[in-house]
């Protein structure tokens, strides 16, 4: 008996590792573009919900192998995050930080409704049916633990980007100090769109991940927008390291909560303990940008 | 090198410039010296097109940059230490100084200059893992500096290099001005500190509430009344 309650929460966690990842990646993209340009992008998860649908429409309908549907989704997700910096977000780049947040509220309605219109609200479901590995005496979705390999191997690359390139070492620098970077030759203007290009992939990436494991519906985007968004506060906004630990913490409590009482107390838990964290640690866990 | 001729500029509404011109010959060492607030590191601002001018014009080797986006100005040969040093903190000190060479033609020296600015400033080789915002007040000074030279440039725009410097530290920021200036770097320095800027200085202007008052060698500003009643207290 006691061997069979171990058995269980070690899956808990296992199941926690792999929601920590795909976690980890949808905090990464927000991160990222708040470190960067100072907005935060509200629409995030509906841009993942449009990847999705690309995903869906480019498989199933027009019969495009998965690997093609799913560079498609990167592709277009990653198009429509340069679309969104040039035309909604550089315009209000000056203004007040409530007006920047209530236009990307905007578009996520905008993209919401715009959804329903076009594709319906009924559920959708991509077809593909991934098995669930054993592992000892241990369900795991494979699903998950792709998805978990590809969030990780989105944020390596992402990351050695970064640190390794002059584009990747502007878009850090521009970060602490965006009105001397033209003394640099830069072009801020050109390295925002690059950083919405770079979130946008990130966005279509985890459209591709999530879509092998969840249906599809216009609001799809509320299921995991606001806890990307939270993880992201929990970890310290902007703070890129801080949203990857905090994505695995928010996940496990989730996880491991679910499994001592309720799937659903699991929720309850992971986000008393983040409005416990924001009464205590205000900046988040990790403070601020790094 | 660089001819100024009538430069008007502001911010909003606010005036700080007037009428201003000035030139920089190739070699020389020119300092624009005047109180807090004259409009130094506008004029520098307005040459690097930070700032709009409002009229008057600014040229580099013939070549007008009125109308050049300020992120090209580099590939005039420009390079601009700004006020303050203005490192980026939480990057290494040799992410900022590839910073310093970001444009494809300084990338391919990369390599090269990062050497030449090491063997000028070994204290930089010795940090160049450690986050630029730990530096101390000199070593930021020479961070900057070596930063504005990965560019390759012809003219060095210094502002206000010895601000915020304990005098020891102002003392050898001024020894490395001098040296870039026997290199046969161009060098346009705007400085508080009258008294070591003109040492290292060939000619000055004085600029006073946005205007030139005067200007001459940097002996004859020495030795003129206005400067040593106003500014050197004698």
């Amino acid at each position: 008996m006691g061997q069979t309650f171990d058995l269980f929460l070690l899956e808990a966690i296992v199941n926690g590792v792999l929601l920590g990842g795909i976690l980890a990646l949808l905090a990464l993209g927000l991160n990222l573009i708040f470190g960067v340009i100072d907005v935060v992008w509200i629409c995030y998860a509906e841009l993942i919900m449009i990847g999705m649908y690309c995903v869906y429409y480019l498989h199933a309908s027009f019969g495009w192998p998965l690997w093609l549907a799913f560079a498609g989704s990167v592709a277009l997700v990653s198009l429509l995050g340069v679309l969104l910096h040039q035309y909604v977000i550089r315009p209000v780049l000056g203004a007040e930080p409530i007006n920047q947040l209530l236009v990307t509220g905007g578009v996520l309605f905008l993209l919401q409704g715009l959804a329903t219109l076009a594709f319906g609200v009924e559920f959708r479901n991509l077809g593909v049916r991934l098995p669930t590995l054993e592992v000892g005496e241990m369900f795991i979705s494979v699903a998950r633990l792709i998805a978990f390999g590809a969030a990780l191997a989105g944020m390596v690359a992402t990351y050695l980007f970064l640190k390794r390139t002059y584009l990747g070492t502007a878009i850090r620098a521009i970060s602490q100090d965006r009105s001397i970077m033209p003394l640099m030759g830069v072009n801020p203007n050109r390295i925002f769109l690059i950083t919405s290009a770079i979130g946008g992939a990130l966005a279509g990436l985890a459209a591709c991940l999530l879509v092998l494991q969840y249906d599809i519906h216009p609001a799809i985007g509320l299921s995991f927008g606001p806890i990307a968004f939270l993880v992201c506060v929990l970890g310290g906004l902007g703070n890129l390291v801080g949203g990857f630990v905090a994505a695995f913490i928010f996940a496990q409590l989730i996880s491991v909560g679910g499994y001592f009482f309720h799937l659903e107390w699991g929720y309850v838990i992971a986000f008393l303990f983040f409005i416990a964290v924001m009464f205590w640690k205000p900046r988040g866990l990790f403070g601020g940008k790094s | 090198m660089l001819t100024v001729q009538g430069l008007s500029a502001g911010y909003g509404g606010f005036q700080a410039l007037f009428d201003v011109s000035l030139e920089v010959k190739a070699g020389e060492t020119v300092a624009v010296i005047g109180p807090n607030g004259a409009g130094k590191t506008t004029l520098l601002r307005a040459i690097s097109r930070l700032i709009d001018a409002s009229s008057g014009e600014v040229s580099m080797e013939g070549r007008r940059l009125n109308d050049v986006p300020a992120h090209d100005v580099i590939g005039y040969g420009i390079a601009h230490v700004p006020e303050h040093r203005r490192l980026f903190p939480r990057l290494t000190v040799e992410d900022n100084l590839r910073m310093g060479a970001f444009t494809p033609a300084a990338r391919a020296r990369f390599r090269e200059r990062l050497e030449r600015v090491y063997r000028h400033f070994p204290r930089m080789r010795e940090r160049r893992d450690q986050a630029a915002g730990t530096l101390s007040g000199g070593e930021q000074q020479m961070c900057a500096i070596g930063r504005a030279l990965m560019s390759g440039p012809k003219l060095l725009l210094l502002d206000e290099p010895s601000a915020g410097l304990a005098p020891v530290v102002v003392q050898s920021t001024f020894e490395v001005i001098r040296q870039m200036s026997a290199e046969g770097y161009t060098v346009l320095i705007v400085e508080q500190n009258i008294r070591q800027v003109l040492k290292v200085a060939q000619r000055a202007y004085l600029l006073e509430t946005g205007r030139i008052k005067l200007q001459g060698s940097a002996g004859e500003l020495l030795e003129s009344g206005l400067i040593r009643k106003a500014y050197l207290g004698l």
